[in-house]
């Protein structure tokens, strides 16, 4: 949806991929929390990254947004490319990156104010849309996406925070793609929801998948194989296995990912 | 069933550990009680003594007196000359008073034995509220006019049983005779105790006419001083936190500036007199007694009590809004502005509120810039007023204090009642933004 940006720079080998990931460090202190890490993503593909809690999928889906900027005594080396681009450059704006990059966190945090402001926060801060009209269409639609817009048609003006859990993260997931993001990553999306809330947001994945690459770091190894295409095994800060899910989870090339995914080690 | 399974205790049967452990949370709550009694009581203690004692301020004694101003004592010449006018002092109005309280005696034909100088039952002030109004109403001159002028301290004081004939025989400033002649006088209508809006509406008044004294220009000072507060406490206040807590790298230097804020909140706000006296009076020339000073050492005093709630209710705000206004792209300006502050305004505004409660009571830095002075005249409207000498509520109250006529007592705890109602407004003013904007998250 955004070709005009896309920068021509690229090489007809990385145009496939949307992120570009190589030997990506990440200290918080003297913690080691990333070690060398290279990855890369492709567009509208759902990748997922599992492993055991601290291993640091959290922290390297972070980088790819440079949220981890916001904290203090975290440091990232390393090559993180979007569209051939370095995301880490000095000249780079996160705030840019970030319109770009959208984001789902493991809590919903929908913002305390009502559904309509909670999408159209959004698109009014990046200017996306020239009028009222112009930002009802957005809304409907980004809440459309999120297969929440029969749910709360009818009660636009009602506080975000008074939805169910399963639909104050749909809603997170609106206000993701109101900005039209290029890359929508998700960070445990669903341990906060109960069972049928999740099957609603993992559809939901599904259908995103038309137009955005999506990201997504999950606990349940049932949920990345039943969602993503790509899967990538961090244990203890390391890449171990990156692949096609399905060969990951029937095929594990590496003994650690083997004894993950059958429930030994994690 | 208990005899089958010894070893098993029934549930209906508390055993040893529950019951102490149930004893200690009742003792617990006994000790609460007793603190919270204790705290009411001595509260109401305190609201009960302030009040009996100062209720009688907003009462006050007057006299309706008949007063012929002659035209040979008050303007000789005859010619109105304003200036000529001026130089008939207010000893030389005395004399109109005291034909006036004679003829009064006359005519409702009261006599009382041994009654001497009944014009020592008006009070001193009545001769200069006189002269005030000739002065402006020239054309008076030669006419007999009806006047309400205050009675003196000592009679007001026998209407609120403060003085009786006992303490008249040995008081030089009034007799029996006199106490004898207000009874007649009010049962002649001559003479009323009623609410009197001049406690908080007058200035302060000398010594020796403390039926006289009000807070006008204590009140005004201090609604200047709280003026001069809030405009420059609340945005450098906000600001500061706002920078320390979303903005600031947390290094050495920052973690200095937060141990000494938090230290400036406990420094003894006589300290910031000090500094004041030396800064604003001495080396950048304001001037003394002025409210512009005032305000300016109470907001040094008041920062650092408007930062810390400031920063606590910044820090308050769960870390999740952050980043969801940062994850949709919002730069941390915009993140802090459109949700944060929002979400910490409730906790904002009560510390800046009590702030402002504490500077409006405060009185030791005030002693030191001069604002204990005595000051008759109304301050201007800001902005030049705030140059103008006045006093402030508190240290009205001190002033008071230290006066030796028994009257001031009930003008002292008057004043205390008008500086808790302020308080009490103030106070409900926080309670109310604070439930107007508090939101759930």
């Amino acid at each position: 949806m955004n070709d005009m940006t896309m920068p021509e720079q690229t090489t007809k080998a990385e145009a496939d991929y949307k992120f570009t990931a190589k030997g990506v460090d990440v200290f918080y202190a003297d913690n080691h929390a990333i070690k060398d890490v290279s990855v890369d993503i492709n567009d509208k593909t759902v990748t997922a990254f599992i492993g055991p809690s601290g291993c640091g999928k959290s922290t390297f889906l972070r980088c790819l947004n440079r949220m981890n900027d916001t904290i203090d005594i975290c440091r990232v080396t390393g090559d993180i490319r979007l569209d051939g681009e370095d995301i880490n450059d000095p000249k780079v704006d996160p705030v840019q990156l970030r319109a770009k990059v959208g984001m789902v966190f493991q809590k919903p945090n929908p913002f305390p104010k009502s559904i309509y402001d909670n999408v159209a926060y959004g698109p009014r801060i990046h200017g996306l849309a020239s009028g009222k009209a112009e930002l009802d269409d957005i809304v409907e639609k980004s809440l459309r996406r999120a297969a929440l817009w029969g749910e709360v048609k009818d009660r636009l003006d009602k506080p975000g925070t008074g939805l169910s859990g399963g639909q104050q993260q749909r809603l997170c997931i609106a206000r993701a793609v109101a900005t039209e993001p290029e890359v929508l990553l998700m960070d445990e999306p669903c341990s906060a929801l109960d069972p049928i809330a999740t099957a609603q947001v993992e559809e939901l994945i599904d259908e995103l998948r038309q137009n955005y690459s999506l990201v997504i770091v999950t606990h349940s190894m049932q949920q990345a194989a039943r969602v993503s295409q790509k899967t990538a095994f961090f244990h203890l800060g390391e890449l171990v296995e990156f692949g096609e899910t399905a060969d990951i989870f029937t095929n594990p090339e590496d003994s650690r990912t083997e004894s993950y995914i059958t429930g030994r080690i994690g | 069933m208990t005899e089958i399974t010894a070893s098993r205790q029934s549930l209906l049967l508390p055993d040893a550990r529950t019951r102490s452990r149930n004893a200690a949370e009742k003792r617990f709550r006994v000790y609460g009680m007793i603190a919270i009694g204790l705290a009411v009581l001595a509260l109401c203690v305190l609201l009960v003594s302030i009040v009996s004692n100062g209720a009688g301020a907003f009462q006050q004694t007057f006299i309706t007196l008949d007063v012929a101003f002659p035209e040979d004592k008050l303007d000789k010449n005859g010619n109105r000359d304003p200036a000529e006018m001026a130089k008939v002092t207010t000893f030389g109005y005395a004399p109109l008073i005291k034909s006036a309280i004679n003829a009064r005696i006359q005519a409702e034909g009261i006599e009382i034995e041994g009654l001497k100088k009944p014009e020592r039952m008006i009070s001193k002030e009545a001769a200069a509220q006189l002269r005030n109004f000739v002065l402006s109403n020239p054309e008076v001159i030669g006419e007999t006019r009806r006047f309400e002028v205050l009675a003196s301290g000592r009679v007001d004081g026998y209407f609120k049983g403060r003085v009786t004939a006992e303490s008249a025989k040995r008081d030089k400033n009034i007799s029996p005779e006199h106490l004898v002649l207000a009874d007649a006088l009010k049962n002649a209508g001559a003479l009323e105790t009623r609410f009197n809006w001049k406690f908080v509406t007058w200035p302060d008044a000398s010594e020796n006419r403390p039926e006289a004294s009000g807070l006008g220009v204590a009140i005004l000072g201090s609604f200047y001083m709280m003026l001069v507060v809030l405009v420059l406490a609340l945005p450098i206040g906000v600001a500061a936190s706002i920078y320390l807590e979303e903005f600031a790298p947390k290094n050495r230097f920052t973690d200095l500036i937060e141990v000494n804020i938090s230290n400036l909140a406990a420094v003894p706000s006589i300290v910031f007199g000090i500094l004041g006296l030396a800064i604003f009076i001495n080396f950048a020339g304001l001037p003394q007694s002025a409210p512009i000073v005032g305000g300016l050492v109470l907001t040094l005093m008041t920062l650092p009590r408007i930062i810390i709630p400031s920063r606590a209710a910044l820090a308050a705000v769960p870390p999740s809004i952050r980043e969801a206004a940062l994850g949709v792209g919002a730069s941390r300006m915009q993140t802090v502005f459109h949700h944060v502050l929002p979400l910490a305004a409730p906790g904002i505004l009560t510390g800046l509120i009590i702030g402002l409660g504490q500077a409006l009571g405060e009185t030791a830095p005030l002693l030191l810039i001069g604002m204990v002075a005595f000051v008759r005249e109304y301050p201007d409207a800001p902005p030049e007023g705030l140059f103008d000498p006045a006093t402030a509520l508190p240290v009205q109250i001190f002033n008071f204090t230290q006066r030796a006529d028994p009257a001031f007592v009930e003008r002292a705890s008057g004043a205390i009642i008008v500086l808790l109602i302020f308080l009490l407004i103030t106070n409900s003013v926080a309670i109310y933004l604070r439930r107007r904007f508090e939101r759930r998250w």
